[in-house]
């Protein structure tokens, strides 16, 4: 019998399998960040353990990080301390580190693929859920837990049960206001946020093939959002393209020994899913959330749901709580939703791409009285990407806010975050209640949905625009 | 680090009526600057324990040790610290009739139980203790079964993980007394797999 995409990956990394015991996997990079390390170091010590694996750990700084003035200490304490933790780890045991101010700083899941670290084939493990996002490569990578972290820091392996896998195959052709932001909030808001629980998913089909390297790592950092630890695509001439020549990408005849590899790795035609999932890719919209989870979604075009129109009783209850919770009522159609902030980037949506899509709407126009628009680089490589193509000028000129790189208002934890009662169209991942501060009301959308968002104040797709955008040189 | 040991618990129970409980609820970011894995109790569903009438505030759950949670719970973020912030607080054991993947595996691999019922046996527990606060659960990782006034449920928990749990097992250690499988399949490792050390 074939095997998918996602057993080949696990079946060349199992070191050790024996029955009635979960598999021993090998982990061929660990991404480590501030947040979710301090107690997973601190194990080491204890146990006066090493690093096994330094040549296949590296660090950044991300969630704490400010994204002004970051020439200055840091102002909370607590943060500070939080990063100072992080320097002090990597130095003790020799893990490469990227701090804040560093060129190669940003959030850990632009940073992998940007240096070329993150490729076909490879298990790639982060103490952070979003982790998932290496899965565009082909890559088995999925979010682990502090002790996992401790574990992989000590044994560059973890043992795991192999999950079920499930295929969503999205056939056809996106029109062109669909992103793949929109695809991936359709399909979570389709299987529910518990629907890929135990699975791995594989997204594959004509609408996915088409996509670049970005689209296909946001639709994959979202799996998780579907309940699933792991997203995967099978890596093509397109994935190929994208790592050739990147700082770590292998060089000459390892290059051509890895694409031999990597054209290997996707299901076989008679490879059984546990689950498949078709979507129609011709049958889709630009698509927001209006509830507190990222499954509570709908096409911009609708309205708001009556929660009376569940049939299951604790869905029903949750759909009434996220109403109460976003101030919203049943039937209020989506457009007439107003918003106080617009926040782009996070690692979902904070690549290059995306920087350029959200540009060229914000271009020449400006944006809405009363709204206050963040646009929030992945990384300092994205930042002066974007600073070469003159993309932060179009921003402020729009009356937006340029910052520097981290994840900044896709969580509570650095200073960018929404006041109570406060209300954003977010590219970022999650809509839970106080995700961007306390009492924040989250609308997770596109890049597109986000700046036609900022320039009419209320959430809005770049068709809404009527305006014809003033041209640079008309100004 | 190692893991307490959970073979069997009774305790009063608390009944939270909601699905979808994710990381963020559980515990907030700004708790996550901490470093330590302690000190999180305070933390644990801050944001609904400013309101009186939230389950847990309710004096006749004070002290209950075992939560009976909505389907879907721990989904979201990977944070060990919702685990500790439950634990910090006194939970011992967490029944649900799903659980998200990367929660469920924090929670085993610090001796948080997490019990997977049917959602209408969680119905029933919801209803025994909301009427009477008093009654207490009994989770038996021994027997593999929850029992309470009226109910007795089996559940599932794979042998190894059961096996891990019973005797408080460090999961670092057993590996690494696979040490020679792990360097053997490091010497086979393809040259062009990627490398972290800078050129």
């Amino acid at each position: 019998m074939g095997r998918t995409l996602a057993e080949k990956v696990w079946d060349d990394h199992v070191v050790r399998r024996a029955e009635g015991e979960p598999d021993l996997l090998f982990i061929d990079l660990h991404l480590l960040h501030e947040v979710t390390s301090p107690q997973a170091f601190d194990g080491l010590r204890q146990a006066g353990r090493p690093v096994r694996r330094l040549d296949l750990t590296i660090a950044t700084e991300d969630h704490n990080t400010p994204t002004l003035d970051i020439d200055k200490p840091i102002a909370d304490p607590v943060s500070r301390a939080q990063l100072e933790t992080l320097r002090k780890n990597c130095a003790d045991f020799g893990v490469r580190l990227h701090p804040l101010g560093d060129v190669e700083q940003g959030v850990v899941h632009v940073v992998g693929p940007q240096l070329g670290l993150t490729q076909p084939g490879t298990t790639v493990v982060c103490g952070d859920s979003h982790t998932s996002t290496h899965g565009a490569f082909g890559a088995l990578a999925f979010g682990i837990g502090t002790s996992q972290v401790e574990h992989v820091l000590a044994t560059q392996t973890l043992p795991l049960a192999r999950p079920k896998t499930m295929a969503i195959t999205v056939e056809g052709e996106l029109a062109d206001d669909v992103t793949a932001k929109d695809l991936i909030l359709a399909i979570i808001a389709k299987i529910g946020t518990g629907g890929g629980q135990g699975y791995i998913l594989e997204y594959r089909g004509s609408a996915i093939e088409k996509l670049s390297m970005e689209a296909r790592m946001t639709i994959c950092n979202m799996s998780i959002e579907a309940g699933a630890r792991a997203g995967m695509i099978a890596p093509d001439q397109t994935t190929f393209d994208y790592i050739e020549g990147r700082p770590h990408a292998p060089q000459g005849a390892d290059f051509d020994a890895a694409v031999a590899y990597w054209k290997t790795l996707k299901s076989d035609d008679d490879a059984v899913f546990d689950a498949e999932v078709v979507i129609d890719a011709t049958s889709l919209a630009p698509f927001v959330t209006w509830g507190t989870n990222p499954g509570q979604g709908a096409p911009l075009s609708s309205s708001v749901p009556d929660p009376a129109s569940y049939e299951d009783a604790s869905e029903r209850l949750a759909a009434e709580k996220a109403l109460e919770y976003m101030g919203l009522e049943a039937g209020q159609p989506l457009r007439d939703i107003n918003v106080d902030t617009v926040f782009v980037g996070s690692c979902t949506n904070g690549r290059i791409e995306d920087l350029r899509a959200a540009a060229a709407i914000v271009g020449g126009r400006k944006v809405a009285d009363g709204v206050r628009m963040l646009v929030v680089p992945g990384s300092v490589r994205v930042a002066l990407q974007a600073v070469e193509e003159g993309l932060d000028k179009v921003f402020t000129a729009a009356g937006a806010e340029w910052r520097h790189a981290g994840c900044s208002m896709c969580l509570g934890m650095n200073p960018d975050q929404l006041a109570p009662g406060e209300r954003s169209a977010s590219t970022s991942n999650r809509n839970f209640e106080g995700r961007q501060g306390k009492g924040g009301r989250t609308h997770l959308v596109s890049p597109q949905v986000a700046a036609a968002t900022a320039v009419l104040g209320h959430l809005a797709s770049p068709a809404d625009l009527s305006d014809t955008p003033v041209t640079a040189g008309a100004r | 680090m190692a893991m307490e040991a959970f073979t069997t618990h009774t305790g009063r129970a608390v009944p939270l009526r909601r699905s979808n409980v994710d990381t963020d609820q559980i515990i907030p970011a700004h708790w996550l600057k901490k470093v330590t894995r302690d000190g999180f109790e305070d933390g644990l569903f801050e944001a609904w324990r400013k309101d009186p009438e939230f389950v847990l505030n309710r004096p006749e759950y004070e002290g209950a040790t075992v939560l009976v949670a909505g389907p879907d719970f721990g989904t979201g973020s990977s944070r060990e610290h919702a685990v500790w912030a439950l634990q910090n607080y006194g939970f011992k054991t967490v029944i649900s009739s799903r659980f998200a993947d990367i929660f469920r595996g924090n929670s085993l691999k610090n001796g948080l139980l997490t019990v997977v019922l049917p959602q209408e046996t969680v119905d029933e527990l919801w209803a025994l203790v909301e009427a009477d606060p008093t009654a207490e659960i009994t989770v038996d990782l021994q027997d593999r079964q929850v029992r309470a006034e009226g109910v007795t449920a089996d559940f599932e928990l794979d042998e190894n993980a059961r096996w891990r749990l019973l005797n408080g097992l460090d999961d670092i250690s057993i590996t690494l007394q696979n040490e020679a499988d792990i360097a053997t399949y490091e010497s086979g490792r393809p040259a062009h797999k990627p490398s972290t050390v800078q050129a």
